[in-house]
């Protein structure tokens, strides 16, 4: 790393914050280039929502979370994943649908969980999962705790009623609750202008006497500013938040659809792009003397590996087995994560 | 022993589950100040307070999600529907969240909660309010659903429901609430969930039922028996998992079966009780099997007409005397 800009313990430390926000990213970012090419020749299957050009919003809100605090998102979740500190190689080999997978390769892609991160999803059902936030929080405040919720969806979510229902709740109730909308503009190929009267929509904070914010998606450093008063507010103050995270998705909504031509103008899609999360940090960190082109270059290829890496994991992986079919449908018939299995098995079969 | 009505029972339940477990909480409208549309939860937030007996908006989905939420970081909630109908709109938490976490994390999250409320038809409350859910939820892999038809299955089976740790369904009758039967009051007695009970010995024909229609099968058998013709009435209890067992056993000493359910007739529990007889009991069977239901109609308002559409002891009667090739 280049030796500016490191006199002081202020600035060293600032500048492994930094590294740190570009090494998570260049993760994500080549994590989900890789998905592509295995999603391409049938590696992975099903859906595929890939988190391209939003890395700054899983970077910046994760980096501003305790470890005890909860995480839940909707099916965009790959690049959330992996900033909240799931390996690269379960969630591909989740992908790859192979037992190793974090979710034993019953989820896929759209169900990613970890427990020991209090990662709570990976939901399929667009807006399903606020009210389960509203829930965690909830919770917390049940058992006197100090750890906060923060919750992810996109910006079409708003026009559904879960979105209200739990929005309603959770300041009713003084729940620490971080709702962020990450307003890629898009809900798959419906335009906001086309979906939603209150296009501004932080405004729908006001609705449920709630402090609505908006962000740069795009600049890291703004998202965890927001992030920390947020999450700040929860945890001192009970209160819930609702940020608005600006930020665009360079790729389609899933593998299926191309990223402009359709819905989207190409010019429009190449004028976002000029704010490529990645390359903002980049070139901050350049020119503040952070990093040379070198040691970019050597994180860069370090991400690469890594995602090839996974790849090649996910790929020798077994698939899982047969039997794995009829476990944990009931937690009386699984074999694993009950603690009181054989109590309940005689009871409940 | 001790008489009380179902409703008293349930609310004994609630009570002493709340006592036994701090992460035991319930969730509704109206339960709390209101002590409950059906009066189930009255006196509880008195003596637990309104961070355990927790009145909500009207707010089905929400709520329900709510209690998803909540059971993923690790309480226990008791989720209160007004009325089943109502939870209609909180379908998508019961079938996509609850009933799929465990599964779809691999292990990861249980789902120790509870979805309650009463289910099907009261007098005269029209289509929109009239409805049997089971088959709806009994559909679904990662649920278990429980239908109480008496005080002391009441207050048995919405204890274990609690204290298991997958998401139960139970459903509960609004013409039960005021129906009276001997409870124990031992703390501790709790019904297993998945085990049918002979409700009635007879040699002639198995009644095969569950929640509501649990009363109206014993009419049918008193009525019955004046006759001279005994029934096996086989309260199946839990819907989901069924006690195949228990039916099988009945069905092959009376080689004959009448099978009552509130609900309507396509893809309802009596398709599948029936399922299970002709799988089981093939060999066995004197008489096709004959089903009891609702008429394949909304539920009308006038009172002639909503007689005409529920399943009744006379129809059951009728049905039971079909297998048997009596003259009616």
């Amino acid at each position: 790393m280049a030796k500016k800009n490191t006199s002081s313990p202020a600035a060293a430390n600032a500048r492994d914050t930094a590294v740190a926000y570009l090494h998570s990213m260049l993760m994500q970012r080549r994590f989900e280039e890789k998905s592509a090419e295995a999603y391409a020749i049938g590696k992975i299957g099903g859906f595929c929502h890939l988190y391209i050009g939003q890395e700054a919003v899983s970077t910046g809100t994760m980096a501003a979370l305790r470890p005890d605090d909860y995480v839940i998102t909707a099916y965009r979740d790959h690049g959330l994943a992996l900033a909240r500190g799931m390996t690269a190689n379960e969630i591909m080999a989740e992908l790859f649908g192979r037992a190793t997978g974090c979710s034993g390769g019953k989820g896929g892609s759209m169900h990613l969980f970890e427990r020991k991160l209090n990662f709570l999803g990976g939901h399929g059902i667009v807006g399903g999962h606020i009210p389960i936030a509203t829930g965690v929080a909830f919770a917390i405040s049940y058992r006197g705790g100090d750890q906060v919720c923060v919750c992810f969806f996109g910006e079409a979510a708003v026009n559904i009623g879960a979105f209200h229902e739990a929005l309603n709740m959770a300041s009713l109730w003084n729940l620490p609750v971080v709702f962020i909308i990450e307003n890629n503009r898009y809900g798959m190929g419906t335009a906001i202008s086309r979906s939603t009267a209150q296009q501004d929509v932080v405004k729908r904070a006001a609705s449920y006497a709630m402090i609505g914010t908006s962000v740069d998606g795009q600049d890291v450093f703004a998202v965890r500013k927001e992030m920390d008063e947020a999450i700040e507010r929860a945890r001192k103050e009970q209160r819930p938040t609702l940020v608005e995270v600006r930020t665009t998705r360079f790729m389609g909504h899933s593998m299926s659809d191309a990223a402009s031509g359709t819905y989207r103008s190409k010019e429009e899609l190449d004028q976002s792009m000029q704010r490529d999360p990645i390359v903002l940090l980049k070139t901050k960190m350049l020119s503040d003397g952070m990093i040379t082109e070198d040691d970019y270059k050597k994180m860069d290829d370090e991400a690469k590996a890594a995602a090839q890496a996974a790849w090649d994991f996910a790929d020798a992986s077994p698939e899982p087995s047969p039997e794995e079919l009829f476990t944990h449908v009931l937690s009386d018939e699984s074999t694993v994560g009950a603690a009181n299995n054989a109590e309940l098995a005689g009871a409940g079969r | 022993m001790t008489v009380m009505t179902y409703r008293d029972a349930l609310n004994h339940a609630l009570r002493e589950e709340l006592t036994r477990d701090e992460s035991v909480f319930l969730m509704g409208e109206e339960v709390a100040e209101y002590n409950g549309a059906y009066k189930v939860s009255r006196g509880l937030l008195d003596e637990f307070g309104p961070k355990r007996i927790v009145d909500t908006p009207i707010t089905e989905l929400g709520f329900a999600g709510v209690g998803v939420g909540a059971a993923m970081a690790g309480l226990r909630p008791i989720i209160e529907f007004m009325t089943w109908n109502f939870a209609l709109l909180a379908l998508d938490q019961v079938v996509n969240a609850a009933a799929k976490m465990l599964y779809m994390s691999n292990g990861q999250y249980k789902m120790p909660m509870v979805f309650r409320g009463p289910n099907g038809a009261a007098l005269q409350l029209s289509a929109q309010h009239s409805q049997a859910w089971e088959s709806w939820l009994a559909h679904i892999p990662g649920l278990k659903v429980v239908a109480p038809g008496t005080p002391a299955d009441a207050k048995g089976l919405l204890k274990a429901a609690i204290r298991d740790d997958n998401p139960v369904v139970v459903l509960e009758g609004e013409m039960l609430y005021n129906t009276k039967g001997e409870v124990d009051e031992n703390p501790d007695i709790v019904i297993p969930l998945g085990k049918a009970e002979l409700k009635r010995e007879g040699q002639h024909c198995s009644i095969i039922t569950s929640g509501k229609m649990v009363l109206v099968a014993l009419q049918a058998a008193d009525q019955l028996a004046k006759q001279g013709v005994n029934v096996d009435v086989v309260d199946l209890r839990t819907i989901r998992p069924m006690d195949v067992e228990a039916i099988a056993t009945s069905v092959a000493k009376t080689n004959r079966a009448v099978v009552v359910e509130e609900g309507w007739e396509i893809c309802g529990i009596g398709a599948q009780v029936v399922d299970f007889i002709q799988r089981e009991c093939f060999d066995d069977l004197d008489a096709p099997v004959v089903r009891v239901h609702q008429a394949d109609v909304p539920m009308p308002y006038a009172k002639n007409l909503e007689k005409l559409a529920k399943p009744d002891a006379a129809k059951t009667v009728a049905a039971v005397k079909r297998v048997m090739y009596l003259e009616d």
